[in-house]
């Protein structure tokens, strides 16, 4: 029995217990990113500040002039530059640190500091491993998406009100890149097949999907590619609630393929975290 | 390492003195070729992403864009950005290996120590390095090269400058790279300069005229070294060709030759027993 000492203290123990599993694993990540946000900012505040300067403001200001933009002749969907890009540089800066956090991270913890094992050797299950891991990309991605959206306001670069929603687009964009690559990182020996996905996946998207120019300029073929990849639905899902035209079924089918790829990720990412970690 | 020295470099003794000098740095330059025949795909695919940004911008921006004017014509706007991407090419090809690479291998592998316990001195270190990121400059510049002459985006024979132009690019960021390295104290500090790396890229005139910003901003520009390397490289490439393009030359030489100097002087001072 608890000693008499300890009869006015709420009991610790217990309340420990009924804590979820994955909570724990969650809270070291978060406790980890408390002692190391600060490297972080520039990625989340500087980046976009030069990207939506130099591509918004300043190649704007040739697009807009070329195109007749605010002069009641249309522009591209019929607002200046600046408010056409700055979803897509939303969903693009989202993407790239969704990779960024499910790669490198999940090796790290897999094999080079083995943290993963070091939670496996308490009562947690491979499942609240990745729950908390996931769970901590999605924070993540919420801070950087709130963050950019933020920005862009200050530049005027959202339309209304419904812009507010942009912050949870940018999320499922995210996700929908972070579960599948965490569900690839997992099985790697070495940490070459990550630059690869970052130059052979993620810049091609970044440039070709819609960000900065309609995707009906591509070559046919390089359409139908296009609309099949995540940043393109991304793009259009972000774009739509930035400019204030949510509530169509494009909208609908943009936001169930990304829940969708983020949902096929997080099986394919519980039965491959599984194969490599479980004892 | 003075009584090893003297039978070493008269070891090849066939050499005529000037080549025989090149030969010690020629060695740092055989062990990064060594170390890349196991990392190929980093090489190769560090000249992906430019050309992306040709073609994206050539299929795509170069409509929303129209013409831009160059001296005293208007060309499209993918031959007005081409020669901006060739410059930052040849800026990122250099500082790949001359920032972070040099800082790994100057204060975690000590690779410059087990060096300088061979015949070779900190100044054949210096040189071989900035070397081998001026190699690597070249190649990636001269692939990129042949992907605008084959994309038809040479607008004169000039054009054919641009290859010692972006070597001359290389050699400067590849110096000053090594240099800035040579002063950080932690992998933190190496974030410096990438976050002056990606403001140049941005605002360097490689995406728009600086006839878009207000006259102090365009001056602040304007001593950029990167803005340096664009204005020489597209003067070349679109042929409005004066003799004021020597200043830029002389800058990127000046750049380089500060550069040097600097780096031999910090690696004596780091690296000597």
């Amino acid at each position: 029995m608890v000693p008499s000492i300890f009869a006015g203290l709420p009991d610790l123990a217990a309340r420990r217990r009924a804590t979820p599993l994955w909570r724990r694993a969650f809270a070291y990540w978060c406790y980890q990113f408390t002692r190391t946000w600060r490297s972080t900012l520039t990625a989340s505040i500087v980046y976009p500040v030069l990207y939506l300067a130099a591509l918004g403001v300043g190649l704007g200001s040739l697009v807009d002039h070329h195109l007749g933009t605010g002069r009641g002749v249309g522009g591209l969907d019929g607002v200046t530059y600046l408010r056409y890009v700055a979803p897509g540089i939303l969903a693009g800066s989202v993407m790239q640190i969704a990779v960024n956090e499910s790669t490198y991270p999940v090796m790290a913890a897999t094999k080079w500091v083995h943290t993963y094992d070091a939670m496996l050797a308490t009562p947690l299950r491979v499942l609240d491993v990745l729950a908390g891991h996931v769970g901590f990309v999605l924070l993540r991605l919420l801070v950087t998406s709130a963050t950019f959206c933020a920005i862009a306001a200050g530049f005027g670069a959202l339309v209304s009100p419904e812009a507010a929603l942009a912050v949870p687009a940018g999320v499922v964009t995210g996700l929908a890149f972070a579960t599948p690559v965490m569900a690839f990182a997992v099985t790697q020996e070495r940490d070459s097949g990550f630059s690869v996905i970052h130059r052979l996946f993620v810049v091609p998207l970044f440039l070709f999907s819609g960000s900065f120019f309609p995707i009906s300029q591509l070559p046919g073929f390089w359409q139908e590619v296009a609309v099949v990849t995540p940043l393109y639905h991304g793009v259009a899902l972000c774009r739509a609630c930035t400019l204030g035209r949510l509530w169509t079924p494009a909208c609908l089918a943009h936001a169930a393929y990304l829940l969708a790829l983020a949902s096929a990720g997080w099986v394919a990412a519980r039965r491959t975290f599984r194969r490599r970690l479980a004892p | 390492m003075r009584t090893i020295s003297g039978p070493a470099v008269t070891r090849g003794g066939a050499c005529p003195p000037g080549l025989a000098r090149l030969r010690r740095p020629l060695r740092i330059v055989e062990r990064n070729l060594h170390v890349y025949r196991r990392g190929w795909i980093y090489f190769v695919s560090g000249f992906l992403e430019p050309f992306f940004y040709l073609l994206s911008i050539g299929i795509g921006l170069s409509h929303l864009v129209g013409g831009v004017r160059v001296g005293d014509h208007v060309v499209s706007y993918t031959l007005y950005v081409a020669p901006g991407l060739l410059a930052s090419s040849a800026m990122n090809g250099a500082i790949f290996d001359t920032t972070y690479n040099l800082f790994y291998k100057l204060k975690v592998a000590h690779t410059y120590d087990a060096v300088l316990a061979t015949p070779l001195g900190t100044g054949d270190v210096a040189l071989g390095e900035i070397g081998w990121a001026l190699a690597r400059g070249v190649t990636y510049a001269a692939a990129f090269l042949g992907v605008m002459a084959a994309l038809g985006l040479v607008g004169s024979p000039w054009a054919i400058l641009c290859l010692p132009g972006a070597a001359l690019v290389s050699l400067a960021f590849a110096a000053s790279g090594m240099a800035a390295t040579s002063y950080m104290k932690s992998w933190q500090d190496l974030d410096g300069i990438f976050l002056a790396m990606l403001p140049m890229f941005l605002f360097s005139g490689t995406f728009y005229p600086l006839a878009v910003y207000p006259g102090a901003l365009a001056d602040l520009v304007r001593i950029t070294p990167l803005y340096q390397g664009v204005a020489l490289l597209r003067a070349l490439d679109t042929g409005t060709v004066s003799w004021s393009l020597l200043w830029h030359v002389a800058y990127l030489v000046a750049l380089a030759g500060l550069g040097a100097v600097l780096t031999a002087r910090r690696l004596r001072r780091l690296l000597a027993p």
